[in-house]
Formats: structure tokens, sequence, C-alpha cells
């Protein structure tokens, strides 16, 4: 059941990319483009996204386990703020700001074969891949 | 640059899809619908990842672009950059920081926000504070990606 519900959020996670044009880098990067031509169109994909998840959230977590798993496995919400937070989501601002992709987006955009989503996303499977290695060293 | 098409239903019922797919996988696996999270998780050590279901949740990202065009007869409209120093720089800066960061749009933006966690508001500041300040630099400073 587990994979099964893994792939349909998959399927629909992708959808929701593609329908709400998050999937489109045009349209992120000028949502971006405050002082050019700004397209505010992904303020509303957040706005449903976290409209649907906040009391979606919420009722799960009533509950005492998930239906495939032991338990909940969500950080908490009051977890510190560190260094390796702020540096990280600093860089990968930039990344987003230069390409337009972030990591959903392009895997989404992967299959589609475009020389740009392959070397995105092989780039950034390789740093995260060396950000593992590395960590599995310490 | 190129004007896009202001779309808000469209954004927001595309949202309300992704909300509804992070609900549905807390529901049934317990887990955050975090993609780096999910990306991070088909690498070792395995642990407690269940990297299967990983490698089935990204199966069901590679197969919804031809479930779209299937259900829509509507190729997938995307404008990408054919810039390849553009594309790797972007893509090494994107897996360095998420991995960083433990989380990316979906994860901290989305989910993390959906759920008031700490860390999670303030990556969502950075990181939408660092991309519009690359996208201004970029655009209006430099004039275009000066590698291409």
């Amino acid at each position: 059941m587990g994979v099964i519900g893994a792939l349909a959020a998959g399927l629909l996670f992708g959808v929701g990319l593609i329908v709400s044009g998050m999937a489109d880098p045009a349209k992120v990067l000028n949502f971006l483009d405050v002082a050019g031509t700004w397209d505010p169109s992904l303020a509303f994909v957040m706005a449903g996204a976290i409209g649907v998840a906040a009391p979606g959230f919420w009722l799960v977590r009533r509950r005492k386990a998930p239906l495939a798993a032991q338990s909940f496995l969500v950080p908490p919400a009051d977890a510190p703020i560190d260094r390796s937070l702020v540096i990280g989501a600093a860089v990968f601002g930039i990344g987003w700001g230069l390409a337009g992709f972030c990591p959903g987006p392009a895997l989404v955009s992967l299959p589609l074969g475009t020389q740009g989503a392959v070397a995105f996303v092989s780039a950034m499977v390789a740093a995260i891949s060396v950000g593992a290695l590395l960590q599995k060293r310490k | 640059m190129t004007p896009t098409l202001f779309t808000p239903w469209e954004s927001l019922a595309g949202g309300a899809l992704i909300g509804a797919s992070a609900v549905l996988l807390l529901l049934i696996t317990g887990r955050i619908a975090g993609i780096s999270g999910i990306v991070r998780r088909l690498l070792p050590p395995y642990g407690t990842s269940a990297p299967v279901e990983a490698a089935v949740f990204i199966g069901g990202l590679f197969a919804s672009p031809f479930l779209w065009t299937l259900a829509t007869g509507e190729p997938v409209r995307q404008t990408v950059t054919d810039s390849l120093s553009l594309a790797i720089v972007a893509g090494l800066l994107v897996g360095a920081g998420v991995f960083a960061a433990r989380g990316c749009t979906s994860g901290h933006g989305v989910c993390g926000l959906a759920r008031l966690s700490r860390r999670s508001i303030a990556a969502t500041a950075i990181f939408m504070a660092t991309a519009a300040a690359t996208v201004y630099g970029v655009r209006h400073i430099l004039g275009g990606w000066p590698w291409a």
C-alpha cells in the first residue's frame, strides 16, 4: 500500500506542477522578476498548496499512525535554525533564480529530454550525492 | 524578458493538487512530500529511508507529463534554458543548497509552511530572497547569463 500511495502521490504532484505552471522555468523566473516582467501566478500555487496541505496535515496528524507505516517521520516544527539551513537555503535560491528549476519541476521535465533539464538534473543529483557521501564519512 | 500569461486559477488548482499529494503521502507513508529529501532517500545509507517508496514516487513524477498529455492532448509547455553552462551551475547550486538546507520549495516552501515549521519559514524567506536577487542581478544588471 505504501508503494501504491507513493506512486499516486508522485503522479498527483507532477500533474499539479504542470497544471500550475511551475514546470515552466520561464514562468518561475518571471515570478521572481518583480522589477521586470513579473508574473504573480506562482503565489497562487503556494496559496493553493498550503490551503489544502495545512488543514489536511492537521487532520492526518490526529491519527496515531499513517496507514502504511509504523509512525510519522516528520521533523519537529520548533527545531532550531542552524547555519547549514541558512547557507543552504541561500545557495539553493541562487541556483533556482539562475535556471528557474527547483527539484520537483526539474524531475518532471527530465523525461521530456531537453538538454537543459538533463544537464540540470545530472548536476543536482551529483551535488546531492557528494553531500550524502561526505555525510556518511563523518 | 518575455512576459508569461498570468494564470491565477490554473495555478491555484495546480497548487491544490500539490497540497493534496502532500496530504496523501503523509496519510499513507507518514512522510513529508519534499522532493529533495525524496531524491536523497535514493542514495545510501538507507536505514529507515524506504528507497523503493522514494523511487516509485519519483517514477510518478517522471510519468506525470505523459499522463497530462494523454488526458488533455496538450504538450507540456515550458521554456528551458539552452545554455549548458547555466544548467550545470544552477543544478550544482540547487543540489548543494537543498542538501545543506534539508529541503527545497516543496519540503520547506509548501509542507513546512503548512505545518508552521520555524526552520521552513526561515528557509523559504531566504531562498525566495536570494532567488529574486539572482534574477534581478542576471536580468537587470548583467543583461543575461554572460557565459551562454
